[in-house]
């Protein structure tokens, strides 16, 4: 492994793991905008809609963002991911073609705002599911040769478990993730209804996300073991994010700082599980190297061009500079201002 | 139909849908920002109500546009593995740039439109700026990658292996500039044609409502304005594309003129269906003389016919419509936007003849059609190639066999989107009609709140 191809794969990392924060977020926050759609009083679906809203359109951005650092940091991996994911990516892609549409749209015909919003809350939990299923596939077991040609083998995909651990994580976490952020953003809106609401979820959704982890790591064992072994090497990283979810579940218990007789700090709770999650993938990111589709493909045999790399680093760096301003400004309107949160209509 | 015939499709399927969308979402940034600077300049708040609207109607596209360039994006290495393992290791750096022109576009679009009524009106206008330098930065960046195809440059290779790689001599291969500039003003015409469809339909309809009707023909001037100057960069810088072509993909434009046999004083041919069999075109006007001069300058240009390459290089010959039909398209508009200047602003005419107006109604369909035709022609018209002389389309495509069933299920999802996004438009339209915005109205509390 070379620092540079080392350093993409980081980048490569860093985007997934923000794209999968902040798509658990948005695809959570469809499903509880659907799911509290009838409960007028308690704002929750307003305040998950008035999150949404503004933020699904840059989430969406990262998901590109990965597939051309992908492409253009490992062409060599191209090959072989684009044909064997042809059929499941194209699934994800119709899916998140009619949830962002519909999404879009049912903010703006009210009168057919409650199936629209169906069809983006349904959507928006089967696509982490999809997209999670990637992982595994680079995981090589579900991969055959025929004429040459590198097929999915839907048989072995389907019967098993491991695959279906993933799903279920991907689900779980999504949930999780999503109404932990939105307690806190009704938190800091004063929304006490639905902080009681998304705190509630939260402690359910949790233990079922932990869950579903050990699920994964014990189906691991038999369907990836080189994976799995891999990943004992880093076990004080998995051992940490475990206390972290602890930490995040006691925060909700203790009683506020500032407003009397409100329950849980949930801003420590966002913050500890986001640290949570750093940790495991993480972990499981560095086991899985050097391989980016075992064992066909290496970090090394994928890599680009290293004068490509250059000038692809070079961008990256102006790029951020120019972002950075325009992503803080974003953060004050959207997250900060009180204006914004607390307005009554959304 | 086998799957590379079958991938062609959904791929030129797909980007025939995204680019309505697309093309749009550059086009209407700058009829907006437009009508936030009249309003600042003249305080009309008609001009405030126009940027409000349009914003309501882009917000509702993009609704379309991202999901489907996403959809783009991906299937491009999905369905052509090959060809981006190439673009990867040589010319990933549109695609990367392109990244960051997104995110200032969404980032800036979710601000403008959520937050509008917080912010300054410098702000606005900043906002807005940035959200058509992105959008535009976009389409110029992808853009790119479509002339890399036909330029290639920056790289060799040797015994099948990528060497000598220069990214940025591939970012700035021979026909960049003019490509980007081509797509960039085409869809700014488009932009403010389609505004043109929507007042003169408007004002057809309301032609007793005189402050209706007033509202519609600002938009509609504003609009030939805009178009007009837009839609003559377009025919000259057309001119340098095709100059470009004769320099450098001399079979695409033998194709595109249906031009068999090399010669000086070569005629243009304007319309008519070109023959294979007897190396003709059939029922089409000529003009002695004039390709010669439009490919160099010059009479005395020598023009390459397509007699000159094996026949296993021929783009289909199809293309000679799809090129005329943009040509004439172009014309036209240019002409129909200045004759409308003229009427209302030198003959001071308040009302304009029907006939115009059903003119001014299909210009902003017809521009759409322009652009269709101009991507057709030139994604097709590069066959068999995907990068000139040096990539073949069929060896780049998938080896996965499943691409009939994802082509019907691709294709039912652009017309329900297409439905449900008229459907949308319509209902959202119908219920905020602009007699209930003009003169205050509520104009302070629903400044483009979109929630
Ligand atoms: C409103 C749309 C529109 C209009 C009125 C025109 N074009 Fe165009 N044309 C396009 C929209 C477009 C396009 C869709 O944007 C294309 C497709 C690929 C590209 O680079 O731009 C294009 C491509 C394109 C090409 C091929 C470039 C290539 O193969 O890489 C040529 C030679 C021209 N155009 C020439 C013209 C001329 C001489 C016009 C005279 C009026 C003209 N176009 C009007
Ligand atoms: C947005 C407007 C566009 C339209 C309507 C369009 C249309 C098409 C069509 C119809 C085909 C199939 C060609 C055939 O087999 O006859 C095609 C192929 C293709 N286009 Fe475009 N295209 C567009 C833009 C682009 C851009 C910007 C790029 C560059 C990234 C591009 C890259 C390709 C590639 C790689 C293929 C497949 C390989 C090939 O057939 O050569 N297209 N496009
Ligand atoms: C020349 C033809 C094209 C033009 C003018 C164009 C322009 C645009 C515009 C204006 C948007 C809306 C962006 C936004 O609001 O964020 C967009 C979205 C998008 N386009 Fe295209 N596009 C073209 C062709 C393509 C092609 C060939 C691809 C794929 C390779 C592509 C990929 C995308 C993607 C991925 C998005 C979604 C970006 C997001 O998530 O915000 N486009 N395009």
């Amino acid at each position: 492994m070379t620092a540079d191809s080392l350093l993409a794969i980081t980048v490569l990392w860093g985007f997934v793991f923000i794209y999968a924060v902040m798509a658990t977020m948005d695809f959570g926050a469809g499903f509880w905008s659907m799911i509290y759609f009838n409960k007028d009083k308690t704002n929750a679906t307003n305040i998950a809609n008035r999150y949404l809203s503004p933020t699904w359109e840059v989430t969406n951005v990262f998901i590109v963002a990965i597939v051309i650092a992908l492409v253009s940091f490992f062409p060599g991996a191209t090959f072989i991911l684009g044909t064997v994911l042809l059929i499941p990516g194209s699934f994800i892609l119709i899916l998140l073609a009619l949830r962002s549409g519909f999404l879009v749209f049912s903010h703006v015909a009210k009168d057919y705002e409650k199936g629209l919003t169906y069809v983006s809350g349904i959507s928006g939990f089967i696509i982490p599911a999809l997209l999670m299923l990637v992982l595994p596939i680079t995981h090589g077991g579900y991969i055959e040769q025929i004429n040459e040609v590198h097929q999915l083998n839907f048989a072995a995909l389907f019967t098993s478990p491991n695959i279906y651990a993933f799903m279920g994580f991907a689900i779980s976490s999504t949930l999780f993730l999503s109404s932990l952020l939105l307690a806190d953003y009704s938190n800091v809106a004063d929304e006490l209804e639905a902080y009681r609401v998304y705190r509630r979820d939260a402690l359910i959704l949790g233990p079922i996300s932990l869950l579903m982890a050990f699920l994964i790591m014990i189906t691991l064992r038999i369907e990836a073991n080189w994976l799995y072994t891999n990943m004992l090497d880093y076990l004080p990283f998995l051992i940490g994010s475990v206390l972290l979810f602890i930490l995040a579940g006691a925060a909700l218990f203790i009683p506020s700082g500032r407003h009397k007789g409100r329950i849980g700090r949930p801003r420590l709770a966002v913050i500890a599980v986001t640290i949570q999650y750093l940790l495991a993938s993480y972990a499981y990111g560095r086991a899985h190297l050097p391989y980016m589709i075992y064992p066909d493909v290496t970090i090394e045999s994928g890599f680009t061009h290293p004068n490509t790399f250059r000038a692809l680093f070079v961008t990256y760096i102006v790029g951020f500079l120019i972002l950075f301003p325009g992503f803080v400004y974003f953060w004050k309107l959207f997250m900060k201002d009180k204006r914004y949160l607390k307005q009554n209509e959304s | 139909m086998d799957d590379l015939v079958l991938a062609r499709s959904l791929f030129g399927t797909t980007m025939g849908f995204h680019i309505i969308f697309a093309t749009l979402g550059v086009g209407l940034p700058l009829m907006i920002l437009c009508a936030e600077l009249l309003f600042q300049k003249t305080k009309d708040q008609d001009y405030a109500v126009m940027a409000k609207r349009w914003t309501k109607g882009q917000a509702v596209l993009l609704g379309v546009a991202i999901p489907t360039g996403t959809i783009a994006g991906v299937q491009l290495a999905l369905l052509w593995p090959g060809f981006m393992e190439v673009i990867g290791r040589v010319m990933s750096l549109p695609f990367q740039i392109e990244i960051y022109a997104f995110f200032i576009e969404a980032l800036f679009m979710s601000i403008y439109v959520y937050a509008a009524d917080r912010i300054s009106p410098k702000m606005r206008i900043f906002s807005v700026t940035l959200v058509l330098i992105g959008a535009s930065a976009s389409a110029v960046l992808i853009t790119n990658v479509h002339a890399f195809e036909g330029t290639p440059a920056g790289f060799q290779i040797e015994n099948g292996e990528i060497v000598d790689v220069d990214p940025w001599a591939a970012f700035f291969n021979p026909s960049f500039f003019i490509s980007a500039a081509h797509v960039a003003v085409s869809a700014y015409m488009t932009g403010a044609f389609m505004i043109s469809t929507i007042a003169a339909f408007k004002m057809l309809k309301n032609k007793r409502n005189e402050r209706v009707y007033l509202f519609h023909r600002k938009a509609l001037m504003l609009s030939l304005i805009v178009g007009g100057i837009f839609s003559l960069l377009t025919a000259l810088n057309g001119h340098e594309s095709a100059q470009m072509l004769h320099e450098y993909q001399p079979e695409k434009l033998a194709a595109a003129e249906g031009l068999f046999e090399t010669q000086d004083y070569a005629p243009l041919a304007i319309g008519g269906f070109t023959d294979r069999e007897t190396q003709e075109i059939k029922f089409a006007i000529e003009i002695p003389w004039a390709l010669s001069f439009l490919a160099g300058n010059s009479f005395e240009t020598v023009v390459i016919g397509l007699n000159d390459f094996p026949e296993e290089y021929w783009p289909p010959l199809f293309v000679h419509t799809l090129f005329n039909g943009m040509v004439l398209i172009g014309s036209f508009l240019i002409f129909l936007s200045i004759a409308g200047f003229i009427w209302h602003k030198f003959l001071k005419k308040q009302h304009f003849p029907k006939l115009f107006m059903y003119a001014f109604v299909i210009a902003g369909p017809l521009s759409l059609l322009s652009i269709e035709f101009g991507w057709i022609f030139a994604c097709t018209g590069r066959q068999p190639w995907v990068i000139y002389r040096i990539l073949a389309t069929e060896d780049v495509v998938t080896g996965s066999t499943q691409i009939g069933i994802l082509f019907l299920l691709f294709s039912l999802i652009y017309v329900i989107l297409a439905i449900a996004v008229l459907a949308v438009l319509k209902y959202y339209f119908k219920r905020h009609p602009v007699e209930h915005e003009l003169d205050g109205g509520s104009l302070q509390q629903n400044h483009v709140s979109i929630t």
